[in-house]
């Protein structure tokens, strides 16, 4: 039989967060925790599907007036609308002059590779591969594939995390700005930045903004956290609302994985805000020719959870509620964690575990100080240092801190 | 000035304008041929018994919402295997294949473009029968590849041309990469007979094509998803070693949830890890992981007995509905008086009839019947009922006598 096609296809690596958890797993030892995979997680551990959720499910169910059909190309109309207006603002002059627009997506992902697929096309002329793509150092690492497989040539790392100071590298970040080449895109993390809990504060996206519209660069947010960060909607678009008020046109991809626990029924918005409602057309219908190809039209279930809890205002301040939930135990946790570090005298500075926001923190864990964790105390995080604090629970932050003590006093 | 002054406005989708225009349209006859989903004999959608039973078990169940693997759930990604296979295929006892979890039709086409695109070096073309669904060719072209052609339907006699096919795809170079439609091929709704699969089959193995199989059709075609799935089982058992997208939208009802599922048949277990390893590393920055709903559904009603059996009654009565409305409408255009031969209308199997009608009797279809349908003839049997067939009848005998 002739050799098979595929012979040569090498094996691919698996994507490091996945292994961690199949790895996870398979420990025996009873004291395992997981801080690896970014889900949120309850005080036992345990997944959390949000009341709100399952109470509208239920009223999804015993609707008998819905069915399976296909929905648009670019989505449920409610859905699009209240997504976007939940990153805007409903004051937003982008929906007050008409010049907004949503494509339903398949997570946070499918928006980003939406929205990339769009720019490789018809960003900066057309077709124009080489237009840079600045991607913060650290970033999440999925961030480089959607661009490089939408087709761009040419991506680059902007300075974020400076290691030293365990803070933002603003200086370095404003820099790469000033010497990016004109009509470069920089992915720009909306709140909560993934890996680093590191966020730019007002005034410093206020820094960012102008220097990005000097320089003509554009803004490409990713909003896979807002509500999660600091329990509020409202102070979580803080960024994506002022480069709006500012005029930039931007895209900003949403997630709503996390705030609303849907993790698995790929709920994400593409929000595009534009000068005028002829650009924003034009540019949908483009898009919807690039969400025909890539999945036709995307899926019902979650969507309508999501368009049925939002326009309902009883059940908007339900959800809000469940938000700050999640965002208020995190935040316990961090304190906890820092208080137990500080307790012990672990060396080091620890402030940054409370000062650092949303799901992730960047400990500041060197790669062996991280095995160390991993092989002889059995808890899971990724090579970088970065922990979920939603792994951490009222019965394990004690082991974990004890862990990381060690693994800081023994390992240099 | 915008960064967008430049984007062009982007045609409008043909199917989609049929329906907006029939929606505008306050004639009480009106007919919708254009859509591509099924409808029961009141013209309303069909929310299928099984599914409604696996959703509330499944509810029952009360489950997370974790992610999925990037690769899907494994409980539906196996059984779609099995289906299209058969539980006793060789494939799949000896684990020598991959299936992922895919976006519905179009996100597993998608897919598989794309692993093509990355990995068959030896060629850029993806021959399509003449005609294909219209979505093939944007499909494969974003994912890089080339689009030719092969001779399929024969307007002369709206049947298969079964010669002009043989003689182009005899003629194909060696290793390029050959679409065909498993069954209720879209849109014409002709389908090759099994001696004439056969034929192709052998053809196909003498030029060492790679064979990629579109099954959106599965049951919904003859009733039977056996028989519909003959084709994907015979070229395997020739030691063709294919690959296969799959969708539940219609067997299933499932449209809206995007339960979709891609194959690659390899020459052992080694090689289908390797190959899995590597359609995740596609899938993840296109969405990360697929949508559990659909999933979910379908492999509950697949993998339950007494659900699948309820799903083979009822995926028979949705083909059986669509080939008596065919049968009806043939009856009542020889009731009008027509002349013409309508056999191709009975012969052709699925929800598509390529009627053989020219534009300009469509556009009097449309205009001076509200009988709604594309272009090239083509009408959604699904859209036909009991109700309305005799109405159907009539508008086309008026503009084709």
């Amino acid at each position: 039989m002739a050799a098979s096609i595929f012979a040569a296809v090498p094996r691919a690596p698996p994507v490091a967060v996945f292994k961690l958890t199949a790895d996870f797993r398979e420990d025996g030892d009873s004291r395992k925790v997981n801080l690896g995979v970014g889900a949120y997680r309850t005080d036992e551990g345990q997944p959390w599907v949000l009341p709100v959720v399952k109470k509208v499910e239920q009223l999804i169910a015993n609707d008998n007036s819905l069915n399976h059909e296909y929905l648009p190309i670019l989505g449920l109309p409610e859905f699009r609308a209240n997504a976007s207006r939940i990153a805007l603002g409903d004051d937003s002059p982008a929906i007050k002059e008409n010049r907004m627009g949503s494509v339903q997506s398949l997570g946070g992902t499918g928006a980003l590779r939406i929205g990339a697929e769009f720019l490789r096309r018809w960003y900066n002329g057309n077709n124009n591969t080489a237009t840079p793509v600045y991607v913060s150092a650290p970033s999440w690492e999925n961030h480089n594939s959607v661009f490089m497989d939408a087709g761009f040539k040419d991506i680059r790392t902007y300075h974020y995390w400076h290691a030293a100071k365990r803070g933002l590298d603003l200086q370095g970040l404003l820099n790469d700005m000033e010497n990016a080449p004109e009509f470069s895109i920089f992915v720009l993390h909306a709140c909560a930045h993934n890996p680093t809990g590191t966020d730019p504060s007002p005034e410093q996206w206020k820094q960012i903004a102008a220097v990005m519209k000097r320089r003509s660069l554009f803004p490409f947010f990713d909003s896979a956290y807002q509500g999660f960060a600091s329990g509020s909607l409202d102070k979580d678009a803080w960024a994506v609302r002022y480069f709006v008020s500012e005029g930039f046109e931007l895209f900003c991809a949403q997630s709503f994985s996390k705030n609303f626990g849907l993790y698995n029924e790929r709920v994400g918005n593409l929000t595009v805000v534009g000068k005028d409602a002829d650009n924003v057309q034009r540019v949908l219908s483009q898009m919807e020719k690039i969400v025909r190809t890539t999945w036709s039209n995307p899926p019902s279930q979650g969507a309508r959870i999501v368009a049925t809890t939002l326009s309902s205002p009883q059940l908007f301040e339900e959800w809000k509620g469940n938000v700050k939930t999640m965002a208020d135990r995190v935040l316990l946790m961090r304190s906890e964690l820092r208080s137990r570090l500080e307790a012990l005298g672990t060396p080091g500075t620890w402030n940054h575990i409370t000062e650092q926001i949303g799901m992730f923190s960047f400990t500041g864990l060197n790669p062996k100080q991280v095995e160390y964790m991993i092989k002889e105390k059995h808890i899971y995080l990724l090579a970088s240092g970065r922990i979920n604090m939603c792994g951490l629970t009222t019965k394990n932050v004690d082991y974990v801190a004890k862990s990381i003590h060690e693994a800081v006093t023994k390992i240099q | 000035s915008s960064w967008w002054s430049h984007v062009e406005m982007g045609p409008p989708d043909p199917i989609l304008g049929v329906t907006e225009a029939f929606k505008r349209d306050t004639n009480s006859k009106k007919m919708n041929l254009g859509v591509g989903a099924y409808r029961d004999d009141n013209g309303k959608p069909y929310v299928l018994s099984c599914v409604r039973k696996a959703e509330a078990m499944i509810a029952a169940k009360k489950m997370d919402k974790e992610y999925l693997p990037i690769g899907g759930l494994a409980d539906f990604t196996r059984a779609a295997a099995e289906l299209a296979l058969g539980e006793n295929s060789e494939v799949i006892k000896s684990g020598r294949y991959v299936t992922v979890q895919g976006i519905s039709g179009t996100g597993s086409l998608r897919i598989g473009a794309n692993f093509l695109q990355r990995f068959f070096k030896a060629s850029r073309d993806v021959y399509l029968p003449k005609p294909s669904w219209g979505n093939h060719t944007p499909i494969f072209r974003d994912a890089g590849m080339q689009l030719q052609a092969y001779r399929y339907y024969d307007p002369k006699t709206c049947s298969l041309d079964f010669s002009g096919a043989m003689d182009d795809i005899s003629k194909i170079p060696e290793k390029s990469i050959i679409l065909l439609h498993a069954c209720a091929h879209n849109p014409t709704g002709v389908d090759p007979r099994q001696e004439q699969w056969k034929e192709l089959a052998a053809t196909v193995k003498k030029r060492n094509l790679l064979v990629y199989f579109d099954m959106a059709y599965q049951g919904f075609a003859s009733g039977d998803i056996n028989r519909d799935a003959w084709a994907v089982r015979h070229f395997i058992e020739q030691g063709i070693n294919i690959v296969l997208s799959q969708s539940f939208a219609k067997n299933m009802g499932l449209y809206g949830e995007r339960a979709g599922a891609f194959t690659v048949i390899c020459s052992d277990a080694e090689e289908a890890k390797r190959v899995e390893s590597q359609l995740k590393i596609l899938i993840r920055p296109m969405y990360s992981n697929p949508p559990v709903n659909g999933a979910r559904i379908a492999s509950m009603i697949l993998n339950t007995p007494d659900l699948r059996k309820e799903w083979l009654m009822e995926v028979k009565g949705m083909a059986d509905r669509i080939i008596s409305m065919r049968n009806q409408l043939v009856s009542n255009l020889k009731k009008e008086g027509s002349s013409h031969n309508w056999q191709h209308i009975t012969d052709q199997i699925g929800m598509f009839c390529f009627t053989g009608l020219k534009p300009e009797q469509v556009e009097r279809l449309i205009k001076e019947f509200s009988v709604y349908m594309t272009k090239d003839g083509r009408i959604s049997v699904a859209g036909v009922s009991s109700g309305n067939v005799g109405y159907l009848a009539h508008a086309i005998h008026q503009v084709t006598k």
